[in-house]
């Protein structure tokens, strides 16, 4: 367990570093971005938006983490409440 | 020990997807990531149903206090009144609050995100800790979003009028996600996260059944699982939009889950946009559940959320910008209504014989405003 918990955080931190440095790095020119910056308006709208006010869906999460059996993977930044 | 043995090598599993994305990502040349806006939310939230209602204000505030670096804070309450199914027929009507405090940073470097947080929530009888790092990165020319994420959580669980009772929960969460433009239309994102937890993970109040009698429910002190989330929103050219999910769940105590929701979401000239959604959540029971175990067996719960059963939301929010000033500030009041409907197919109400069942309703009154 000891180990486990030290060695998680180890991998995640070389992916922080490779996320940080290392992207601009690599190249595929094979690929390129096919909807340009410009044709990206329609997308900023708060509409398009998967998650607009952290409270409220922090609300809702948590009503149905302490109901339900599934719990992650919903997007949401700092992984819900801590709370029984 | 063998949950966080699965958790690691999901992580080992991860990361190397993760390096061979990061080689396939790198076209696209350098943009700068923007912080999120300066926001202040105030919300008053209310949860009524299968007898218990929780309610409270919440309030957040975000504010940079450097080109890359902003602070968040926030304070959430809930006022909990419960006299649910497994209070009024094991033991009485009781009320609590719970407090907690939120305090994070976000920092930007070039497109990439850090965010550090920690939260504290308090209870008589439950306090939690939690500290998070979450990590995006914008790739491919801003096209697709990486994120990364980590939780660790410290909990002390206590109960009331018994002093000598302290146990101690840890929990692990390790997550993923990717959010991909796929044309100037329509975005997907997906997300897995891989969670862990040890201790005491159980109510020290709750009571299973074992032939008919009431004893206390035991709990295996591991709980492993995988949860993997796809979304999909689209434009759909009058100023509206839809939305479509599902999440898959998984874990050690053999619970699977299956969530789906689809959205509407449209605007009502300039100052209104609504929402609707409904949403379905199905699961199956946990290995170690009974309703009224018919033998001994190491574990035994008859925690109605780790039984068979489905429930189905039916919700709407409404959004009118009161204020605007572009460019400078923007002031919103919100409101949001969910009914949901739990019904059970293994636990039984003990007061009238018949499979357990109930609606429940969310409120919610919000003021959001940017900077």
């Amino acid at each position: 367990m000891r180990l486990s918990a030290r060695t998680v955080p180890a991998l995640a931190a070389l992916a922080a570093a490779l996320l940080l440095g290392g992207c601009s790095s690599f190249s595929m020119p094979s690929v390129e971005p096919w909807v340009k910056p410009y044709e990206r308006e329609r997308l900023a709208d708060p509409i398009m938006q998967f998650s607009r006010n952290s409270l409220p869906e922090k609300h809702v999460e948590h009503v149905r983490d302490v109901r339900e059996g599934s719990r992650g993977a919903t997007g949401v930044q700092g992984g819900g409440c801590g709370c029984n | 020990m063998a949950a966080t043995r699965a958790a690691l090598s999901l992580w080992h599993r991860i990361a190397a997807l993760l390096g061979s994305l990061l080689g396939l990502l790198g076209a696209g040349g350098t943009r700068a990531a923007d912080l999120p806006a300066d926001t202040a939310e105030g919300l008053l939230h209310v949860y009524n149903g299968g007898g218990v209602t929780a309610w409270g204000p919440a309030l957040l505030v975000r504010k940079s206090v450097a080109d890359r670096f902003s602070l968040t804070g926030s304070y959430y309450l809930d006022a909990v009144s419960n006299a649910s199914i497994d209070v009024v027929t094991t033991a009485s009507k009781y009320k609590e609050t719970r407090h907690e405090f939120a305090l994070s940073g976000d920092y930007v470097y070039r497109d990439s995100q850090i965010t550090l947080g920690g939260s504290t929530s308090h209870e008589p009888d439950y306090t939690a800790n939690r500290f998070n790092l979450d990590i995006s990165q914008e790739v491919f020319g801003g096209m697709t979003t990486v994120a990364l994420g980590f939780t660790r959580g410290d909990d002390t669980v206590k109960k009331k009028d018994s002093p000598e009772f302290s146990d101690k929960a840890r929990h692990w969460q390790y997550r993923l996600g990717l959010t991909q433009i796929l044309t100037p239309q329509w975005i997907m994102s997906v997300n897995a996260e891989a969670l862990s937890d040890d201790g005491y993970l159980g109510s020290p109040y709750r009571a299973a059944r074992v032939f008919g009698a009431a004893v206390p429910e035991r709990n295996p002190r591991t709980r492993s699982a995988r949860a993997l989330m796809l979304r999909v929103k689209g434009d759909l050219g009058s100023r509206d939009a839809i939305s479509a999910s599902y999440r898959y769940y998984r874990d050690t105590w053999e619970i699977k889950g299956h969530t789906m929701e689809l959205g509407y979401s449209r605007y009502f000239g300039d100052a209104w946009l609504g929402d609707a959604y409904l949403r379905y959540y199905t699961q199956g029971n946990a290995s170690f559940y009974s309703d009224n175990a018919q033998s001994e067996t190491l574990y035994v719960s008859r925690n109605r959320q780790l039984s068979t059963f489905h429930d189905v939301a039916l919700g709407t929010k409404a959004s009118w910008t009161w204020k605007k000033e572009p460019g400078k500030y923007e002031i919103k009041l919100n409101g949001a209504l969910e009914y949901a409907r739990f019904n059970f197919k293994d636990f039984t109400d003990l007061r009238t014989g018949d499979k357990y069942s109930y609606g429940a309703t969310i409120f919610q009154l919000f003021v959001t405003g940017t900077f």
